[in-house]
This record gives C-alpha cells, sequence and structure tokens, in this order.
C-alpha cells in the first residue's frame, strides 16, 4: 500500500516536471480539462471567420504565441499586412484581438498548439506561421518543387491546399492531399 | 403616339434599372455629398476603375487585377488566389448592402491600387458606375 502511494506520487512528480513546464501555473487545469486534444481548435469566432477568412485561410490563433498576435493585429500593422490593407474599425479589431489573444497557443490545451507556445516560449515573436520551428520542421522534408514550385500550392502559407482538414484544425499526415503529387499507397 | 408612350416606358425601366440603389449606397451618397462632393458619374468610376497604376512592386495594376474584366463574374485576388464574389449588383444580391462593409473596402483597396485614400467623389463614382452593372 505504501509502496503504491510512492509510485503515484512519483509519478505525479514526473508527469509535473517534464510535459508541462510552460503551463506550470495551469497543470492542475491542464490535469482536470477533459477538452484537451491533439489538433488545434478550430475557429469558433464568427467576426474572426468573416474578417480574416475573407481574405485568405482564417488561419486558427492556436497556430501562434499571443506575442505574435499582438504584433500583427496592431492599427499600424494591419494596414501593411504582408503588403496589403487589412485595416479594421476599433471595434471589430477589437473583438479579433481579444478572440486571438485568448484562445492563441500558449492558451491552448490542444496539443500542436502546446508545441507551438514550446517552440515559440523564447525569442521573438515570428509574424509568419511558417516562421515557427515546429512549424518548419514538420514541412522540412517535403521538396520545393511540391510546395513553391506546384501551382496548385505555391506556399507553406496556403494550409488548406494540402491540409484538407485545416479548416477542422486538423493538420494530422493522413489528412494530408498534395494537389499534383497524388498520395500513393505503398501496397 | 402609342410608339412614344411605350418608349418613354421603356426608357424609364430602363433608367430605374440603370440607377440600382440600396439603401446602403443611399447613405454613403448623402455621406459623400456632405463631404463636398456632387454629380457621381458612372463614365467617371468607369475609367478610373481601369486606370492602371503602378502597384508596390512596381506592377501595373488596376482594379481588375483582382476584380476581373468581367464585373458579373468571380474575381480573384492576386496574391492570396482567394475567390472574389462578383461586384455586380445583378449577379451578386450581397453586393453593396452593407455601408460599413463597401467604406472598409475602399479604405484598403485604394490604398492597395493607388497608395492613397480615395475621395468621396472617387467614392460616389465607383458606386454610380458598380450599381449600373
Amino acid at each position: 500500500m505504501q509502496t503504491n502511494y510512492k509510485a503515484a506520487l512519483l509519478a505525479v512528480a514526473l508527469l509535473m516536471s517534464s510535459g508541462s513546464a510552460l503551463a506550470e501555473e495551469n497543470f492542475w487545469l491542464w490535469l482536470v480539462n477533459f477538452s484537451r486534444q491533439k489538433e488545434v481548435k478550430p475557429v469558433d469566432n464568427k467576426t474572426y471567420k468573416d474578417e480574416c477568412g475573407s481574405c485568405h485561410f482564417a488561419y486558427q490563433p492556436g497556430l501562434l504565441p499571443g506575442k505574435s498576435w499582438a504584433k500583427l493585429l496592431d492599427e499600424k500593422a494591419l494596414a501593411d499586412h504582408f503588403g496589403e490593407d487589412a485595416s479594421l474599425d476599433k471595434e471589430t479589431l477589437k473583438d479579433i484581438y481579444d478572440y486571438t489573444l485568448a484562445n492563441a497557443a500558449e492558451k491552448s490545451f490542444y496539443k500542436r498548439s502546446r508545441k507551438i507556445a514550446k517552440a515559440t516560449e523564447d525569442g521573438d515573436a515570428p509574424l509568419r506561421i511558417t516562421e515557427v520551428r515546429y512549424i518548419k520542421r514538420k514541412h522540412h522534408e517535403i521538396p520545393e518543387k511540391m510546395v513553391k514550385g506546384n501551382k496548385d500550392v505555391k506556399s507553406l502559407s496556403y494550409c488548406n491546399a494540402c491540409h484538407t482538414k485545416a479548416e477542422e484544425g486538423i493538420f494530422d499526415e493522413d489528412t494530408v492531399d498534395i494537389p499534383n503529387y497524388p498520395h500513393r499507397d505503398d501496397d | 403616339m402609342k410608339l412614344h408612350k411605350i418608349l418613354m416606358a421603356a426608357s424609364m425601366l430602363f433608367a430605374t434599372s440603370a440607377a440600382l440603389a440600396t439603401p446602403a449606397t443611399d447613405e454613403l451618397f448623402a455621406r459623400y455629398k456632405s463631404e463636398g462632393a456632387a454629380g457621381f458619374d458612372a463614365e467617371r468610376g468607369s475609367k478610373a476603375w481601369a486606370k492602371e497604376n503602378k502597384g508596390e512592386e512596381g506592377e501595373m495594376m488596376s482594379c481588375s487585377t483582382c476584380h476581373g474584366k468581367d464585373l458579373g463574374k468571380e474575381g480573384k485576388h492576386h496574391k492570396t488566389g482567394k475567390v472574389i464574389q462578383p461586384m455586380a449588383p445583378s449577379a451578386n444580391k450581397e453586393r453593396f448592402t452593407d455601408a460599413k462593409k463597401i467604406e472598409k473596402w475602399f479604405k484598403r483597396n485604394c490604398n492597395d491600387v493607388l497608395a492613397r485614400e480615395c475621395t468621396a467623389q472617387e467614392k460616389g463614382d465607383f458606386l454610380k458606375y458598380l450599381l449600373s452593372k
């Protein structure tokens, strides 16, 4: 009985010290949170979906840390959003800003978001999701001809060109379908 | 005499369909007037719409670069590739029904194509032109 108790204590201690260094103050919350998931939380804010999604794929807030969203969704920064004027009125911008900050990678219990949070913990806030180390690593082995040189993909920025379930926040390898490079089974 | 009446009726019908307006555009025309603009002209709007300007990267661009040559059809954003719904109200009932949305896109797109915001006069001319489509 005593050894069982000790083993359990040790297990909890190990769990605390390993997987959750990033979210220490959130550990207990994380432990009792039944909505923690493998992927990325889908977009569930209409303003965000409508405004951001009217020009590009509505990237889930959990794909970047809060410090990145804060930089991107600044009034001045939006007037030159990767070369485009994406200005929003103050009210709409506040909605979107608050939504992304509340759902940023480090606030999420979804597995991929936690990895992104960890990868961006130190250093400057990345302005592009494709600059996040974790994302880079995940796409490292894909030959350039399949992305840049592929007329139906063109850039890693177009998540949903290959990730067929990107909108649902699912980026699992099994859901990837690269245009012009049909998936071939080994058998 | 009879023919004359029919012609009158036909031209009136044509005139009403060409001068299509929505509560949103009525509101905007009134606002532009209050900002000093007057005599909005579809022809002038059409010319400005097609006029090529030097874009940020030195490329020539006009409104058609993204909205396409045929306003009754979908356009495509030149950078993101995102499909843009038709601009012509005859092809897209949603067009010009939301004043806030119209102003938002005027601000963004004028800045992107002309590297400055459009004047009240220019915006009124554009609207007159687009509403006739």
